[in-house]
């Protein structure tokens, strides 16, 4: 599934143009990605919440030479599926 | 080791969709908001991989079945095999998010 596809799930439910419905589908998912950029949390229910974590910087190790380095202290996205997905994929 | 506290529901999403197209009701944009995630929800349903440019991707992970225990009595119990919804951030967001970060605090990044 790509965005092609979402844009054709939401042209099919509501009775807007092909090119409404991509401007809404873009709307929703840069709505998202300022949101997740300012550090804020999303909740959607029923599908699940997307969270910024900071992680502190740490001393990591390349695995293929061993040698050490420092992992600078980061923003990472997670995803955290809703007890209603995670049911759903194991209905 | 949580980020901010500061959550954002669906419906405070579908209001900061709806400031940047007026034109459109709210009302639809609920719809279309509830019709995007339906949507990904069954394709995920049908094992099939999504893939959102500049997003990230979803696709299905299947756990294999291991024993687990009842943490309450220390009983063995199987806990079967199951799938499980699995997100990838795309480049450009975890450069977005992870950029902002780096710009407040000036730290260089270590590859």
């Amino acid at each position: 599934m790509t965005k092609a596809d979402i844009i054709e799930n939401v042209y099919a439910k509501i009775g807007f143009s092909k090119k409404e419905s991509a401007e809404i589908v873009e709307a929703v998912f840069d709505t998202m990605k300022e949101i997740l950029e300012r550090g804020e949390k999303i909740k959607i229910s029923g599908f699940g919440n997307f969270i910024v974590r900071e992680k502190k910087s740490r001393i990591g190790r390349n695995p293929q030479t061993g040698e050490e380095i420092e992992i600078c202290a980061r923003r990472v996205l997670t995803f955290r599926p809703s007890q209603v997905l995670k049911t759903a994929l194991n209905g | 080791m949580q980020g901010k506290e500061n959550a954002l529901t669906k419906s405070q999403l579908i209001d900061a969709v709806a400031e940047c197209l007026p034109h459109i009701h709210r009302t639809d944009l609920e719809t279309a908001v509830n019709t995007v995630f339906a949507g990904m929800t069954k394709a995920l349903k049908m094992d099939e991989r999504i893939e959102i440019r500049g997003f990230g991707s979803f696709s299905v992970r299947r756990r294999a079945a291991k024993e687990g225990r009842n943490p309450r009595t220390g009983q063995p119990v199987l806990v079967p095999s199951r799938r499980a919804p699995v997100f990838s951030p795309g480049k450009e967001l975890k450069a977005r998010i992870n950029g902002a970060a780096a710009a407040q605090d000036g730290d260089s990044n270590v590859a």
